[in-house]
């Protein structure tokens, strides 16, 4: 009773075993290949549940989907010899023919990587030292990453049946010691800059202050000829009505003036001294009597 | 094992992402289930056969209800939910199905059917910042953000491993590239939007290739300048054109007070002038009149007046001064005359403030030719 129901589970379970092992399943995500004893039985087994002989079918899998490859920044050398430091990823998919792939790296991605690490770094280092500097930056990086491309891609699905779908720069960079040579000459750039807007700033201002004095000279001026004008306006009035007064009679005038400037010259505390003569009118009487 | 809502944030791919096996060894395990539940086993996948035969007699209707609450427990693991942001995708055998499931309450038989669940509407953001090479070989700081949603839940899924790693990658890259096919002085000045609008235009296409099944949204330059190394160049630069601007500003300033206040000088001038004229005219008036008045009265009778005019006004003249009266007629003598005391005595009385300069242009000591007997007499004014 009992070893009859334990062969019979035994049974059943085998049984179970191998009719499981007679079903696998591909995901929408992976590439699968059935191996038969070792040999490649089908190559690229589409999505889906399939069927296969137990035990005698193997079915790998690998992960169909777009990869990236993220190597570790490398120095390059451009055709002038700088040197450029390139951080590059490389996205990757395993191609139609996935038996290549499976041969070719036993289906480890890690190995795959390394393959495809060693070609990008050999090709890119081709492409660079083949370009200026200038190109490399910025004129023909497409154009670069293109070529890589495109090569690398003939080259992989051929030996490694791994489709390159692109090749990327994500960073190029100069080495530091470089780098500092630039930030010189940054800081130069920005020195004349500066150095011009202040100078312009000087220019103008230089000019408008110059103007504004230019206007307050002339204003000046030409409000001193509006000004001795008018004043010879004044003087040629008072000439003409001091000669039609003093015109009436010119000899009295003349003895009026005089005495008056002899008023004026002689003015008190003027502390003149004077040395005379006691003769003319004024001293007649003195000198009359003394004599 | 269904897809239920707790299973959500779940990467499938770390468990799945293997070859084969686990999915072999769950399909195994429910099998084995299975089986040993016809055989009225405890349906727990116990592995032990010989209980399994100790149970062969337990009544129908326990093993019915066993298999019912199996059936039950099946059917619980095929619920799950999908919320209104998200979309459900399902891999039946593995093999992805065209339709997604929309929101709602869903049930996908087990084991048969994935269903893995993405959220499509959620606006994500990726942050990015570095320096970088522009195309005249400066260096440039930027920070962008990238604000993404899942467009094709599907491609997310199955055509590329880690999309979101790829979005960081590709923006890298677009970003510089976009800057290291500008000039610096393009790259700060035009600035940020036509910098954002380069760098996702680019971005889109690098997604797109790699079919991501990510839609980029918008690609916001948060800063973009000169790196720290330099940034007090960059500053002085800035300050420099504050300083241009300031200084016109105050040679501008220099102006407006300058030439309001020539204008001003100028009208003074003038009034000056004006004033100049009123005075000497007003003044020639008056002498004029004075003298016409005077001469009228002179003409009545000229001598005695010539007379009175001439004596007042000597009148006026020596009572001013100090007066040496030299009596020279006939005499040679020599005179002397102590100017310097003359001069003092003048001097300290009437206080005369031009005394000195007198003093030094008269000279002192000065022998007089003919003198007479002592007819000197001096008298002082006042």
């Amino acid at each position: 009773m009992s070893v009859k129901s334990i062969v019979l589970v035994v049974l059943v379970i085998i049984l179970g075993a191998l009719a499981l092992d007679s079903f696998y399943i591909v995901n929408e995500w992976q590439r699968a290949i059935v191996l038969q004893f070792g040999k490649v039985q089908r190559d690229d087994v589409q999505p889906g549940l399939h069927v296969k002989i137990p035990i005698a079918d193997v079915v790998y899998r690998f992960d169909g989907r777009i990869l990236t490859l993220d190597t570790p920044p490398q120095r390059y050398f451009t055709v002038e010899k700088k040197p450029l430091i390139v951080d590059l990823f490389v996205k990757w998919r395993i191609s139609d023919t996935v038996k290549k792939y499976y041969e070719s790296t036993s289906g480890e991605e890690q190995r795959a990587s390394n393959a495809l690490s060693e070609r990008v770094n050999e090709g890119l280092r081709n492409q660079i030292g083949s370009r200026t500097m200038h190109e490399v930056i910025s004129g023909e990086r497409d154009q670069l990453m293109h070529e890589l491309t495109e090569s690398l891609n003939a080259v992989m699905v051929e030996q490694f049946g791994m489709n390159v779908i692109d090749v990327r720069v994500k960073r190029i960079d100069l080495p530091d010691e470089v780098s500092s040579a630039v930030f010189t000459r940054m800081r130069s750039e920005r020195d004349i800059l500066a150095r011009q807007y202040r100078a312009t700033g000087q220019e103008v201002a230089l000019g408008i202050t110059a103007d504004a004095d230019r206007e307050a000279v002339v204003l000046d001026a030409e409000a001193y000829r509006e000004a001795q004008r008018i004043r010879g306006d004044g003087d040629a009035m008072a000439t003409n009505i001091y000669a039609n007064a003093y015109g009436q009679d010119e000899e009295i005038y003349a003895f009026y003036r005089s005495i008056n400037a002899y008023k004026n010259v002689f003015k008190p505390d003027s502390g003149s001294i004077v040395l005379t003569e006691p003769s003319g009118e004024f001293f007649q009487f003195l000198t009359q009597k003394t004599k | 094992m269904a897809w239920n809502d707790d299973d959500n944030k779940r990467d499938p791919w770390s468990q799945r992402g293997d070859q084969g096996p686990p999915d072999l060894d769950d399909t195994f395990r429910k099998f084995q289930q299975t089986i040993n539940s016809w055989f009225g086993g405890g349906g727990k996948g116990s592995s032990d056969g010989g209980d399994g035969g100790k149970r062969k007699f337990i009544s129908p209707s326990l093993l019915f209800i066993v298999l019912g609450i199996l059936v039950l427990v099946y059917a619980f693991f095929g619920i799950y939910q999908v919320d209104a942001q998200e979309k459900g995708v399902v891999f039946r055998f593995g093999k992805v199905l065209e339709n997604t499931v929309g929101p709602g309450l869903h049930w996908n038989p087990p084991i048969v059917d994935n269903v893995r669940i993405v959220n499509v509407t959620q606006v994500k953001s990726s942050k990015h910042e570095g320096q970088m090479l522009t195309e005249d070989e400066a260096i440039v700081k930027v920070v962008l953000v990238v604000q993404y949603v899942i467009d094709d839940p599907i491609k997310y899924l199955v055509d590329i491993r880690d999309a979101e790693e790829s979005l960081r990658h590709a923006t890298e890259s677009a970003l510089r590239h976009v800057v290291g096919s500008s000039t610096m002085d393009a790259v700060i000045t035009e600035g940020r939007e036509i910098l954002g609008f380069d760098v996702q235009d680019r971005l889109q296409t690098y997604v797109d290739r790699y079919r991501t099944g990510i839609s980029v949204r918008k690609v916001n330059i948060d800063t973009v300048g000169p790196p720290e190394q330099v940034q007090d160049a960059f500053d002085d630069v800035q300050k420099a054109q504050e300083d241009e601007e300031r200084t016109i500003n105050e040679a501008n300033a220099y102006a407006e007070q300058v030439v309001p206040e020539a204008r001003g000088k100028a009208q003074r001038q003038i009034e000056e002038a004006n004033a100049y004229r009123d005075q000497v005219i007003a003044q020639a008036e008056g002498d004029a009149d004075r003298f016409t008045k005077l001469l009228k009265e002179y003409a009545a009778a000229p001598d005695i007046t010539r007379e009175r005019l001439y004596i007042e006004a000597m009148e006026e003249v020596y009572s001013n001064l100090g007066i040496v009266l030299v009596d020279v007629e006939d005499g040679n003598n020599l005179l002397y005359l102590p100017l310097d005391q003359l001069r003092r005595q003048t001097g300290f009385t009437s206080a005369g403030p031009s005394l000195s300069d007198a003093s030094s242009s008269m000279d002192s000591n000065r022998p007089m030719s003919s003198m007479q007997t002592g007819r000197t007499s001096s008298s002082r004014g006042r």
